[in-house]
């Protein structure tokens, strides 16, 4: 039978020239690929334009910022980076980077704990109310936040939290964020087991084999969670803006909101260079470790 | 496992269930009592019974636009950014040797979208003399006010995220890598053409992704919150006041715990009925391959 994979540019063994239908395949994928090759570039110049002109935008002077669609500065400075990086406040954009990593870092790894600890549990045990509670990590993950901000926001009020990054952690720190214990889980059932009985039955408890067996293999999901988090922190926006307002606790997002606010209308070149350096951490990440976040969405499906 | 009491497993999620008790269940329960009550975070909740419902469905024309417009976005949004992102997903499902390239290019903005910097780009670039009205001038158009016409606001937003396709890209890009490639060939040897095979065999089959993409999509874009907030402020004439913008204000603007939670309720109720709409209907056109998992 004639697979459609057979009729390859490459070519077969035998040497025979190809027949009028092969040549009309090739015609036809050559053409094929070409149309799509051309739509592909067309769709992804369009998509990524708008960040080359960001940044390029960045290192014109105010003037030239609305003159020309171009996105190559004529006279290139970087003023906009020198006075943005000033801010209006009593601090640099330096503080506020170093607040949005003071929330990054310790919510990036209690997630990474406790979402192991408890997918681990999900995936490996059996215990009462498991499938209630399984079904309740589904149920969270559609959960619209919208519905219970209001109350978690006077309870973090009546412990006395607000303004502080805990509201920010805690919930994170005892695997609230759903998707991530689905995600781990989904990555646990596919791993088989045989290592983990062969540890338990020398011996070792529960919590030696996680450490020691589960989580070297868990390593990819953990390093996509990671990423994720980093990722989502770093964009979080009505979080900080509910519950943090003090400007010295500021993280880079709402300290972006507040240079709009405060700075004058002509002083773009100030705020999109601040744009570029709060999108820098991101997109570094993103392009360093990009196979990690294409399997972590195709594994579990993301937000986004 | 022996050893260990069978309830070693309920340690091990106990985080997750302090959690979800404290942080999820305990403030669902409270926003609901709360929307029954007048709470103004100085006195204590006094309960109002159904007033904040009446009010909102009777005599606030602020909810009746926020509601109009925040369905309007859902509705558009979420077909439009699906639509594209399948398309460009077949597109790229091709033996082509860039497919990791365009893969990267594409899902660039789904990382970077709920960014502040990128609303305050797309501030910039829609601005009366930003980018795209550059552009439109320098092809000789005339430039268009993109933030003083209510329509023309609304379609800013709606783009943002549209723009950020690339991860309900990626998962339909999954999906259609995994179907069988025996099922094309035998098709195409039968005589279908290209779009049949598409209509007959890769779109049942991804339907199961369609049907997740659609619930994530449709419950995110009503939580939409930053784009409009940066870009347009609500405005021009509330054009763009979604509600989760109105019930912000509402809390934590005004201070007003207990209409703001009714409001909010309003919006989970439709979510949830959509939901279980789309989950109901799924029975219908969502094919699971001879499989019960789901």
């Amino acid at each position: 039978m004639a697979m459609l994979s057979d009729i390859s540019p490459k070519g077969r063994g035998d040497r025979r020239p190809p027949t009028q239908i092969e040549l009309k395949l090739r015609r036809k994928a050559r053409v094929s690929a070409t149309i799509r090759y051309g739509l592909l570039t067309l769709i992804g110049l369009l998509m990524v334009y708008p960040l080359i002109w960001l940044i390029g935008a960045s290192f014109k002077t105010n003037a030239e910022m609305f003159t020309s669609p171009s996105f190559w500065p004529n006279e290139p400075t970087v003023q906009g980076y020198i006075d943005g990086w000033k801010t209006s406040t009593p601090y640099t954009f330096g503080k506020f980077f170093l607040n949005s990593l003071w929330i990054i870092i310790p919510k990036v790894i209690g997630t990474a704990i406790s979402c192991t600890l408890v997918a681990y549990g999900f995936a490996r045990f059996e215990f009462p109310f498991k499938k209630f509670l399984f079904a309740s990590v589904i149920a969270t993950l559609l959960l619209p936040n919208v519905v219970t901000r209001i109350p978690q926001y006077l309870l973090f009020r009546d412990i006395g939290w607000l303004d502080s990054f805990l509201p920010l952690w805690v919930p994170s720190a005892m695997a609230g964020d759903a998707f991530f214990v689905f995600m781990i889980v989904q990555f646990l059932r596919a791993i088989p087991r045989d290592m983990e009985e062969a540890a338990r039955v020398d011996g070792a408890t529960t919590l030696q084999t996680l450490v020691y067996i589960v989580v070297p293999m868990l390593t990819p999901a953990l390093i996509s969670v990671c990423l994720f988090q980093f990722m989502w922190t770093m964009n979080d926006f009505l979080g900080p803006l509910i519950y943090v307002s003090s400007v010295e606790k500021y993280p880079v997002s709402l300290a972006l909101k507040l240079s709009i606010d405060t700075t004058e209308a002509f002083a773009w070149n100030q705020i999109l260079a601040m744009s570029v350096l709060a999108l820098a951490p991101s997109l570094t990440v993103f392009f360093l470790a990009q196979k990690y976040f294409i399997e972590g969405i195709s594994a579990g499906g993301v937000k986004g | 496992m022996g050893g260990e009491s069978k309830y070693a497993g309920l340690w091990y999620v106990a985080p997750y269930v302090i959690g979800l008790l404290l942080f999820t269940a305990f403030p669902f329960v409270a926003s609901f009592y709360l929307s029954f009550t007048d709470y103004d975070l100085l006195s204590k909740p006094e309960w109002v019974g159904t007033k904040n419902y009446e009010k909102l469905f009777s005599r606030d024309r602020t909810f009746d636009k926020s509601l109009k417009v925040t369905l309007i976005y859902v509705f558009t949004t979420v077909p439009l950014k699906l639509t594209f992102a399948l398309f460009i997903a077949v597109v790229l499902n091709y033996r082509l040797k860039a497919i990791n390239l365009f893969r990267t290019a594409y899902y660039v903005p789904s990382i970077l979208g709920g960014s502040i910097a990128i609303a305050v780009l797309w501030r910039y670039i829609f601005a009366d003399t930003g980018l795209v009205n550059m552009l439109i001038v320098s092809l000789g158009g005339e430039p268009i006010n993109w933030f003083g016409d209510p329509t023309n606001a609304l379609f800013t937003i709606t783009l943002l995220r549209c723009w950020q396709f690339g991860s309900a890209m990626v998962i339909f890009l999954a999906a259609l890598q995994s179907v069988d490639k025996s099922l094309y060939e035998a098709a195409s040897i039968d005589g279908a053409g290209p779009w049949q095979i598409f209509r007959n065999i890769t779109l049942p089959l991804i339907t199961p992704v369609i049907f997740f993409n659609l619930i994530m999509q449709t419950v995110q874009a009503f939580q939409e919150f930053n784009g409009p907030y940066i870009i347009t402020q609500g405005g021009p004439l509330k054009s763009t006041y979604l509600l989760p913008l109105y019930i912000y204000d509402k809390a934590f603007k005004s201070f007003d715990m207990g209409y703001a939670s009714a409001i909010a309720w309003v919006l989970f109720v439709i979510i949830m009925v959509l939901t279980l709409i789309a989950f109901w209907s799924s029975k219908k056109w969502v094919y699971y391959a001879g499989d019960k998992r789901s």
